[in-house]
């Protein structure tokens, strides 16, 4: 089977660490060029340098993609660099504090949307017209399990990660036709950086969180990275609008 | 031996003998499986066999009606006795709905379409699962449906059996999933199977009007969803596990 990604152009937002860092690697190692878009610059230049050293191409673009301007940006960046792009991870998301509704604060849920949900439309906004114009392209949009069920907490993170499914239903429906097809990928409880800095706070969350899963074992970045990977490659051919789990079966109870 | 990413692994598909599940077959065999391809048409089955033979691989038919405990259980014996072992299962045999309502539904029907669909898949996993458990672990998908996540009329019997797959699936996915079983489901849309173009043969206007309602504007190609079923056995698939993957042109999301 010929390399997945050959020859193509992808783009990851969040790609600096966690589940993006791991995807961007997954596309460079199927020989695509990636651009690693994130807020966070030591973390994307730390990407872009272990593609490289693996004789990968990839290219740094800082974005904050609750920002318009600078989601255009990372598409123009990726186009003008590297000639064209087949590939989108809308993946960049933060979580928000962990309160009840009445506890939330406007703040919190407003920069949680801007960048979970419409960061995730801008980031379709900009690619969608370049890859029609190329004929073609392949977007996955990182929800999550918590996009389905609710753990009675941090509405705003759970609510945004439900519009990300939305948001790719609409999309995928609207451009199927038209050669570009777009997912979404939930995935359960990872062991991310995010999540590891965290445990190193609250030693007793990493134990409490376990057995939120029944099969008691967290997900690696890598893992996620490659459902994602399959998604973009061709062998996702009649895949489209799907909320694809990750989660070990976590949900299935 | 085959190479690729099952070499040395064994794999059994069930309604092997056309569609999807010949599709599988050649798939799981070109990535280095060896194939027992299970139907209850020995012809289409032995048609499956010589493909996979003529690309190199290694295939044997096996006879079983998927609804016969006995057949089930020695669909599974024969696949360890020719190969050695049983690593990856598609429990994909099926039948398809009948076009009548509920009330015209009869109970002969409605209980085929349940002892294939249902009690099939589940009379694989029953004797599949001890063969992997013994093994160390194994991966199964079960073919589900569109019809597993939402309803279509004079569907009934049919909608019953593919949601009750999905059932299946999350129970054995959350009772082996720790004994490195993962269970998981695919979810065809409409696809361009030999039943399939029978029945289109017989009403070209209900292809037509099928089509229209595809956001894709097509009909998947058993390849399609048989490379879904096949990576998701794939170790890189090893946190998908409960799940009913959609191969569907994007039907559901409508």
């Amino acid at each position: 089977m010929p390399s997945q990604s050959a020859a193509k152009v992808a783009l990851v937002t969040g790609g600096a660490s966690g589940i993006g860092r791991a995807t961007a690697l997954r596309f460079a190692c199927d020989g695509a060029s990636v651009v690693v878009a994130d807020i966070n610059a030591n973390g994307g230049h730390e990407a872009v340098g272990m593609i490289e050293r693996d004789g990968g191409q990839a290219l740094f673009v800082q974005a904050d993609v609750a920002k318009a301007a600078d989601a255009d940006g990372m598409v123009r960046a990726a186009v003008q660099r590297f000639g064209r792009l087949d590939v989108a991870f809308n993946n960049a998301g933060i979580v928000s504090a962990g309160v009840t509704t009445d506890a939330l604060l406007e703040d919190d849920l407003d920069r949680t949307f801007a960048v979970n949900v419409k960061g995730v439309w801008l980031g379709m906004k900009y690619a969608i017209p370049q890859m029609l114009a190329q004929g073609g392209g392949a977007i996955v949009n990182t929800s999550s399990i918590r996009g389905l069920v609710s753990y009675g907490i941090q509405s705003a993170y759970s609510v945004s990660k439900d519009a990300v499914i939305g948001l790719t239903r609409v999309a995928a429906l609207e451009y199927a036709s038209q050669g570009v097809r777009i997912n979404t990928i939930c995935p359960g409880i990872i062991r991310t950086p995010g999540n590891v800095n965290y445990w190193k706070h609250f030693p007793q969350a990493e134990q409490d969180w376990l057995k939120l899963i029944p099969l008691r074992r967290y997900g690696t970045p890598e893992e996620i990275a490659e459902a994602v990977a399959w998604l973009c490659s061709d062998q996702a051919s009649f895949v489209h609008g799907h909320a694809m789990l990750v989660d070990v079966g976590t949900t299935a109870e | 031996m085959g190479k690729g990413q099952f070499s040395g692994k064994v794999a059994l598909v069930t309604g092997g003998g056309s569609g999807i599940g010949r599709s599988a077959s050649l798939l799981f065999a070109r990535d280095g499986a060896r194939v027992a391809v299970a139907d209850i048409n020995d012809s289409g089955s032995e048609e499956t066999v010589r493909m996979v033979e003529q690309s190199g691989g290694k295939a044997f038919v096996v006879h079983a009606d998927v609804s016969k405990a006995a057949d089930v259980e020695a669909m599974v014996r024969a696949t360890v006795k020719r190969f050695g072992r049983l690593d990856f299962a598609f429990n994909n045999a099926g039948i398809g709905g009948k076009g009548v309502t509920t009330v015209e539904h009869t109970e002969e029907d409605f209980d085929r379409t349940i002892a294939i669909n249902v009690k099939g898949v589940w009379l694989g996993m029953k004797y599949e699962i001890p063969q992997m458990l013994e093994q160390g672990g194994g991966a199964i998908v079960n073919t589900s449906s569109i019809r597993g996540v939402g309803a279509f009329p004079r569907l009934a019997a049919y909608v019953a059996s593919k949601h009750a797959v999905l059932g299946l699936t999350k129970v054995a996915a959350l009772e082996y999933g720790k004994l490195g079983i993962r269970v998981n489901a695919v979810c065809p849309g409409v696809t361009v199977t030999p039943a399939n173009e029978r029945f289109w043969a017989q009403s070209p206007r209900e292809k037509e009007d099928r089509i229209k309602i595809q956001p894709v504007g097509r009909f998947g190609q058993p390849d399609e969803i048989a490379a879904a079923a096949v990576w998701l056995c794939s170790d890189k698939a090893s946190y998908v596990n409960g799940h009913g993957m959609i191969v569907d042109g994007g039907f559901v999301a409508k």
